[in-house]
């Protein structure tokens, strides 16, 4: 049986053939040409030559490398309060409300997120607007004179960050602290422990895989989110994906806009990279 | 602290507030947005001024409902057909692959496991940008040394179905895995000691196993692409998918239709995901 699996048999063939043709053909294969095409200019005369220019326009151009640290600022910023506004509610849901509850509290969590982004940002949109319900309401109440554009600003853009990926935290959350036994919590209850103990001594160390695989998925969502930047964030709000979009579709400069791409890549995966080091989880098993 | 143990009346009661907050800003853009498919105004915008089902149904020159708005129903129809083949190639290959790593041993495995994580922690715009390159790449191949144009090649319907399958596939793997690592290898054992052959074994015995979560991934999947936009900002040729159409849309100003194609979605989703849960516990 055990040799029989080492040699090649027809079953092998049919799972490795189609695996290794997506895996190298959609993915292995494109970013290895994004790669090149970063390297690669147009010169004078129209031939394309191998430079570092791409590279060079990024630091030298102050907007470029600016957008990209804000992009990963609000990054981290955003993957922070996505986890300060979920343990909670994945603790409520898993430990707190009574069981009842919980299976149906945790499928109305899910139920907003099966939404396209684009109807829940467009949501927002009516939502906070001059002319939208919060401030027809306001007005209404007399709390305002006259209506306060509340979209096109980094508060607004951070919340509708917030709003997108949240699913992606609670839910490894809620997984994790379904497998944490009570009796922990009871007994370092009885030993006198408060809740701030209990939190950071017990439920975090406990919770950890899932706060890394959370944090992994929604910090990647944000740093590649298009929709939220640019329709509640606003023109003044850059973010480091419209650079690489305006460089495709705007100035059709595909060599600049793979060198952002590039980029862009890099500091997701060794920012992952860092917080997998930091919490010593490794990626296999945090994607479990 | 939990249920088991004594908790003041300020503890229960703020935890509770502040759960009901989260479930109000989890739903309130959702609610306004499908009330205000409902208001007779020409902006999706209170004040409310009656209810109406035009911007479903009407054909009126200043008004045009959705059931008549050519330009979103050609994209609903693109929407569906893009999912449709995501979602069968990415159920294919995604069971595929939780095969080959759940029961075949090969050199590299370790390796070629973690490409196949790679798609989860790439940003979809740079998977959308890569595959944009290389098929424009090829494409210029193609024509310079065998001057044969391939339209594969160029944005377009099937360039996004295969941008939309490369990192669904992953996560119709990962699904469909976890239900394999559950299978009792000894019915597999028996079926091959009774002289069956090892197709016959996972045809017969470990793909009907299998059957919940497969259809659960084909489902997911279907979601997953019928909603996708980063991704398929890069390669979409002149048919639109929904989400590219409504963005553009929603960009230079609305209008209470795209309210109504919310509601739609919203409805559409929030069935196909009660039915899709439904069924798999009733399996489990």
């Amino acid at each position: 049986m055990n040799a029989a699996r080492a040699r090649i048999t027809l079953p092998f063939l049919i799972f490795v053939t189609p695996v290794l043709m997506w895996l190298f053909l959609l993915i292995v294969l494109p970013h290895i040409d994004l790669l090149l095409m970063s390297f690669r200019i147009e010169d004078d005369a129209g031939a394309t030559v191998w430079s570092l220019v791409n590279y060079l326009n990024f630091f030298d151009e102050p907007v470029y490398w600016r957008t990209f640290t804000r992009t990963a600022v609000y990054a981290i910023l955003t993957t922070m309060i996505t986890f300060a506004v979920s343990l909670p509610v994945a603790f409520y849901i898993t430990k707190v409300v009574s069981p009842r509850f919980s299976g149906f509290l945790s499928l109305l969590l899910l139920m907003p997120f099966w939404v396209s982004e684009l109807v829940r940002v467009y949501g927002w949109m009516i939502l906070l607007r001059e002319s939208g319900v919060i401030n027809h309401f306001l007005l209404k109440a007399g709390l305002l004179q006259r209506p306060v554009e509340m979209l096109y600003n980094d508060v607004t853009m951070v919340m509708g960050l917030v709003y997108t990926s949240m699913l992606f935290m609670v839910v490894p959350l809620i997984s994790v602290l379904e497998s944490l036994d009570d009796s922990l919590i009871e007994a370092a209850y009885d030993l006198g422990g408060n809740v701030f103990s209990i939190v950071t001594r017990i439920i975090i160390p406990h919770a950890m895989p899932g706060i890394v695989s959370g944090g992994i998925v929604v910090f990647m969502l944000t740093l590649g989110n298009y929709l939220t930047p640019n329709l509640i964030g606003g023109k003044n709000s850059l973010w480091f994906t419209e650079q690489i979009y305006n460089q495709f579709i705007a100035s059709f400069n595909w060599n600049q806009g793979a060198a952002f791409g590039f980029l862009l890549l890099i500091l997701s995966s060794s920012i992952i990279w860092i917080g997998l080091k930091l919490t010593r989880q490794k990626l296999s098993q945090v994607v479990q | 602290m939990i249920r088991s143990l004594p908790n003041t009346r300020s503890y229960t009661l703020g935890f509770k507030l502040y759960v009901a907050l989260f479930f109000v800003f989890l739903f309130a853009p959702l609610f306004v947005t499908c009330v205000l498919a409902f208001n007779d105004s020409q902006f999706p915008a209170l004040p409310w001024k009656g209810f109406t089902l035009e911007w479903f149904t009407a054909d009126l020159p200043e008004r045009v409902g959705i059931f008549h708005d050519s330009l979103n129903l050609s994209a609903i129809q693109v929407s569906f057909k893009v999912a449709f083949w995501v979602s069968i190639f990415s159920t294919l290959v995604g069971t595929c692959g939780a095969f080959l790593f759940e029961q075949e041993n090969f050199r590299f495995k370790q390796a070629l496991y973690f490409l196949m994580l790679a798609p989860l922690v790439v940003p979809g715009v740079i998977l959308g940008i890569s595959i944009l390159l290389f098929a424009n790449t090829l494409g210029m191949f193609f024509e310079n040394t065998l001057s044969m144009d391939v339209p594969l090649f160029r944005p377009g319907f099937w360039l996004v179905v295969l941008g939309q399958f490369s990192f669904i596939s992953t996560l119709v793997t990962l699904v469909v895995s976890a239900r394999l690592k559950k299978f009792d290898r000894s019915l597999e054992e028996a079926a091959l000691n009774l002289g069956a052959t090892r197709l016959q074994v996972i045809w017969h015995i470990t793909l009907k196993f299998l059957r919940p979560a497969i259809i659960g991934a084909f489902a997911v999947a279907f979601l997953m692409s019928f909603e996708n936009f980063n991704t398929t900002l890069f390669l979409v040729g002149s048919q639109t998918t929904l989400p590219i159409t409504l963005y553009l849309q929603v960009r230079d100003g609305s209008t209470p239709v795209i309210n109504a194609v919310s509601f739609l979605l919203i409805v559409g989703t929030s069935l196909l995901a009660v039915i899709n849960l439904s069924f798999s516990r009733k399996k489990e």
